[in-house]
């Protein structure tokens, strides 16, 4: 029996338009700094979200050993110890994981997986990464003035952030909400970018519903972070007012250090609104692009075509709008009207309903499948047992009475880690072992990143499975200290002990890890230009590393969605996106 | 099949752990066992779901892991299949998220014989205040808060004068009757967790928030803060005491109106003088102290601190500590001041005193003594110490050391180095503040345990020492 490959079409309609034209760089500044090549700043977004993330992970270190070991390293103090929980999720939220999601993968990978030259605005794409990096050198700026950067907690919140008696209330938590609203301001010009390459730069025949899902998890992302940005875009500048000119958007009457304050009428609970209507969609904007990430390391490792595609895009659409309507979960004790707790508990665990299926489908493409145990391919097994893990305590903390208990305690931080830090942290190692022979034309050390992965894996697990029983304890976050309560067992400084040494093992598994990113890159021994018989137009390209413009004198036509694995009939177990029907029937 | 076999490990890992580790909730002691069994449904079905789908992963990984000459089925979709996953899934969701919802709607409804006790936070410690007879409480407003008024109580509202006020860390409750929390904060963002009581809630500046719990189990609880409220948030801490009914009216009788705590005591300066000849003998005739009985000087010290402390030696909250040699001997003699009112007088009476010792009448006072009073610290640098008071101490004692009246903290400017070297240790090492009722010393104790070594002490010392305050120290508020 002849068998037709599922999406598969031998007319591609003829190109109506002309390519765009690129600007091709005269000087070595013009080509490797302010360069608009879309390839060259992803790197510069990698290496920038990098740099700052491992900042992040050294005052992670810090938090961690004053857990562990109270008052022992006596440079941690009760304020350093809160900048330090306050820094270390701000970039690892936003000036790590989102902008090397958008900006690193994004800008690699969009262009190249759609079939496109490049960027539809390359110039204001290279402007867009020195915005971003403005925004760095803001937030690292916060570190070395009078007071330090603010420790009023990630999310910010006032009074407390603008008033003494929390660090960095002075010039930190000023600092801190300009670096936002320059970092929102530099992703607006990329994140108009993407959607616009995406919807106008497809080549022929890249039919939206035959994209690879990287580039619909990063298209979906990129569409809730431009919807989403603004409500802290916003917030920022409501607070620096509130600083500045005394204005009171979120500011009641209220005493400060005996005296009254000179604030009367606003609101700290708008604040706490407009946060999480860019909160809760900032969770999926770095889970998203994840999401389709992972799906095509399964897919293209396991030999076997994602399982349920459309089901999949369709998740990661209705994710994306059920997003903007869920983030008052994050306020269930906040104060706000609690009746609201129905509404947002029940639009909460709907939202379980399409990602509980993304897992199935996962899991259904690894079942018959040929499954090679690769780097990535660990490495997303990996990002399962962390996202399945992180998943299931996200039907406690989204079902309001069973949060009520948990809320502001460990067990929200361990959720929290397992679901939207550990696992999109698990696909970016995958994607980097997956796409680094393309972008660098070289290999890795395999035992290194081996020796990664296992650290990784089996480390990270034993630094955030333990703290949900602390949190369950009743342990607080947020706390300098638990000692001095009756209810607390004093083995759970043991467990916190366990963490920290877990949590420092892994810490420098990642400079392993980074090593072998950079020695390789110079001394590894050659690719080929599609070692993993992936069928994406990535690994199509005329040259590994491709050039500027990205493939050679033709873009490539596309005949068939991008998972034609194991087609029954065909020799080769692939089947690229740009081979027409009739070769492959031989 | 080693990655499945380590999956396999750190799945099963997990049930065992969860089963056999000694981790897990406090026991309850509050109505809120409804919760506990929603969270108990929520473990069985997620855990269930967890090992399947992990186990279904490993089997993946040992059955189709690639061998020579195997190849992937090819199949694209399954609607059926996925229809099913679908509707079993949301079945499954419905089932956890009915009870939740059910069950919010008691924590979000009070029963009407609720009864009401306002709680206010504030950086960072605790009160509280009951309706009066009335059975209402009285309007309160920021603008209306000051040190006699600490509470901020509108003066004119015939409402607020039978309030009762429990301007303390400790709140006793009565066993079996159900309570309305009202969440007042007069600065920033605060949190209400008795752990054991299950339910907790934001105070938010501005707004009162509620939340409610029966208690049904007597016994003495912690009260946390678990909103992120600046530096001192891991040590503001409260206590609970679910009381019988006997005891809990005894209790409430003791604590006075908002009425009685405006009118002031009477003050009696020949009772005081006549109380502080016990005190001189230790503490001298003009109130300067004598560090060879490590008796501190008292003039300068904040009356409000010193009533409290007196409180406290009373009622055994102070100088009971098997290692505390002085405080058990200062515990006796605040027992010789009958009341409020003798405290009141003896403070009011060390107020007038000049610190200086008299050396004309040196003979009698012990020369030595006199001399050795006041030592500088020698061996301290206080410019080690600069960066830890201004990032933690100043935040409740004040950047000059003046005291700041809204978080209770005394002046510590115009005592002596050697006393404030010894109970900062005392603090340190459990010594003093750590009796359940004294939350202000437990935090205290928390704070000093940053102070590692008695060098960062001496540094501490040697740096408030050169502290200079502009003003008197502020009056701590007025208590009881």
């Amino acid at each position: 029996m002849e068998h037709v490959a599922h999406d598969e079409t031998s007319f591609v309609r003829p190109a109506e338009v002309g390519e765009m034209e690129l600007y091709h760089p005269k000087t070595w500044l013009g080509k490797y700094v302010f360069s608009q090549d879309a390839k060259t700043i992803a790197i510069q977004y990698a290496a920038t979200a990098i740099a700052i993330g491992m900042v992040a992970l050294v005052l992670s270190w810090v938090m961690r050993l004053q857990l562990a070991w109270p008052n022992t390293f006596t440079f941690i103090d009760p304020a350093y110890y809160l900048q330090a929980v306050t820094m270390h999720g701000m970039i690892m939220v936003v000036y790590l994981l989102t902008a090397l999601f958008l900006g690193g993968f994004g800008n690699y990978l969009i262009p190249l997986m759609v079939g496109a030259r490049d960027m539809v605005f390359p110039w204001l794409n290279m402007i867009s990464f020195w915005v971003y990096f403005v925004a760095v050198g803001l937030l690292a700026a916060s570190f070395l003035v009078g007071g330090g950067s603010t420790g009023a907690g990630w999310t910010l919140y006032p009074p407390q952030a603008i008033l003494p008696g929390t660090p960095g209330s002075e010039a930190g938590i000023l600092l801190m909400l300009a670096s936002l609203a320059v970092f929102i301001i530099g992703f607006t010009m990329g994140g108009l970018n993407y959607v616009v390459t995406i919807l106008q730069a497809r080549t022929r025949g890249m039919t939206l519903m035959r994209m690879p899902l990287t580039v619909w998890g990063i298209f979906v992302a990129t569409i809730l972070a431009l919807f989403a940005f603004p409500a802290l875009f916003v917030s920022a500048i409501m607070m620096s007012l509130d600083v500045l000119l005394g204005t009171s958007f979120f500011m009641p009457a209220i005493m400060t250090m005996g005296n009254e304050a000179d604030h009367v009428g606003g609101n700290p609970l708008l604040f706490q609104h407009l946060f999480w209507f860019f909160g809760h969609p900032e969770v999926y904007i770095v889970a998203l692009p994840a999401f389709g990430i992972v799906s095509d390391l399964i897919s293209i490792h396991a030999r076997k075509n994602i399982f349920g595609y459309r089901m999949m895009v369709w998740a990661i659409v209705i994710i994306g709008a059920l997003s903007f309507v869920v983030w008052a979960h994050h306020m269930y004790v906040s104060g706000m009207n609690p009746y609201f707790g129905f509404f947002f508990a029940t639009t909460t665990l709907i939202i379980a309903v399409p990602t509980a299926l993304k897992v199935y489908n996962w899991v259904l493409t690894l079942w018959q499948g040929n499954i090679h145990l690769t780097i990535p391919m660990l490495f997303s097994i990996a990002f399962l047992l962390f996202f399945i893990n992180g998943g299931m305590t996200g039907l406690f903390l989204g079902n309001a009475t069973v949060s009520m208990p948990l809320s502001d305690t460990l067990f929200v931080v361990a959720h929290f880690h397992m679901v939207m830090a550990v696992a999109p942290v698990m696909v970016v190692c995958g994607a980097i072992y997956h796409w680094y022979p393309k972008i660098t034309g070289r290999w890795y050390h395999e035992g290194m990143a081996r020796f990664h992965f296992w650290v990784t894996f089996v480390g990270s697990y034993l630094v955030f499975l333990p703290m949900h029983y602390l949190g369950i304890m009743g342990v607080p976050r947020r706390y300098f200290e638990i000692t001095g309560t009756s209810f607390l067992p004093d083995s759970a400084q043991s467990v916190n002990a366990s963490i920290t040494i877990a949590a420092l093992v892994v810490g420098f598994a990642q400079l392993v890890f980074l090593y072998n990113l950079i020695v390789s890159a110079f001394n590894g021994k050659q690719a080929p230009s599609n070692p993993w018989n992936a069928t994406t137009l990535e690994w199509q390209t005329e040259h590994t590393p491709p050039q500027h413009g990205n493939f050679g004198k033709e873009l490539p036509c596309v005949y068939r969605w991008a998972y034609d694995f194991s087609v029954p009939g065909v020799e080769e177990d692939f089947i690229p996106q740009n081979v027409p029907p009739r070769n492959a029937q031989a | 099949m080693f990655a499945a076999i380590v999956l396999l490990v750190l799945v099963l890992g997990t049930v065992v752990f969860h089963f056999l580790s000694p981790w897990y909730f406090t026991p309850i002691a509050s109505n809120w066992t409804s919760m506990d069994d929603t969270v108990t449904l929520t473990f069985v079905m997620t855990g269930l779901g967890f090992v399947l789908v992990n186990l279904f992963i490993a089997y993946c990984i040992i059955k189709f892991r690639n061998k020579e000459g195997r190849r992937a089925e090819y199949e694209p979709e399954s609607v059926k299949m996925e229809s099913w996953l679908t509707i079993l899934t949301t079945i499954a969701i419905a089932a956890m998220l009915a009870p939740g919802l059910l069950i919010w709607g008691e924590v979000v409804t009070p029963p009407d014989d609720a009864t009401e006790v306002e709680v206010l936070a504030r950086q960072w410690n605790w009160s509280y205040r009951l309706p009066g007879e009335d059975g209402q409480l009285g309007a309160v407003a920021v603008s209306h808060t000051t040190e006699d008024n600490p509470l901020g109580i509108d003066p004119s509202d015939p409402f607020g004068q039978d309030d009762i006020i429990i301007y303390d860390p400790v709140l006793h409750l009565k066993v079996d009757q159900p309570i309305t929390f009202l969440l007042r904060s007069n600065d920033v963002l605060h949190n209400f967790t008795v752990p054991q009581f299950r339910v907790k809630m934001d105070f938010v500046p501005g707004q009162v928030s509620y939340i409610w719990a029966e208690p049904t189990a007597e016994g003495s609880y912690d009260l946390l803060c678990e909103e992120l409220c600046g530096v001192g948030h891991y040590a503001m801490r409260g206590r609970v005491i679910v009381d019988s009914d006997e005891t809990y009216a005894a209790w409430l009788a003791d604590q006075p109106t908002f009425a009685e705590t405006q009118v002031g005591l009477s003050t009696d300066m020949v009772a005081g003088q006549a109380a502080y000849a016990v005190c001189s003998s230790c503490h001298g005739v003009n109130a300067e102290g004598n560090k060879a009985m490590h008796a501190p000087q008292l003039a300068g010290m904040d009356a409000e601190y010193m009533k409290r402390q007196l409180r406290h030696f009373k009622r055994g909250v102070r100088g009971t500590h098997e290692d505390d040699a002085w405080g058990q001997t200062m515990a006796p003699m605040a027992m010789m001041l009958a009341d409020a009112a003798a405290i009141n007088n003896v403070v009011s009476y060390i107020d007038t005193l000049s610190g200086q010792p008299e050396f004309d009448d040196g003979a009698n006072l012990g020369l030595s003594a006199a001399v050795e009073r006041y030592e500088p610290s020698a061996s301290g640098d206080p410019t080690k110490s600069k960066a830890l008071y201004e990032s933690t101490c100043a935040q409740c004692h004040g950047e000059l050391g003046q005291g700041v009246w809204t978080v209770n903290a005394p002046a510590l400017t115009g005592l002596e180095d050697w006393y404030l070297a010894s109970q900062i240790k005392n603090f340190r090492d459990g010594i003093r503040g750590r009796h359940a009722d004294d939350l202000y010393g437990l935090q205290m104790g928390l704070v000093s345990n940053t102070m590692t070594d008695d060098q960062s002490i001496e540094d501490m010392v040697a740096y408030i020492a050169t502290l200079e305050n502009p003003q008197q120290p502020v009056k701590l508020a007025q208590q009881k």
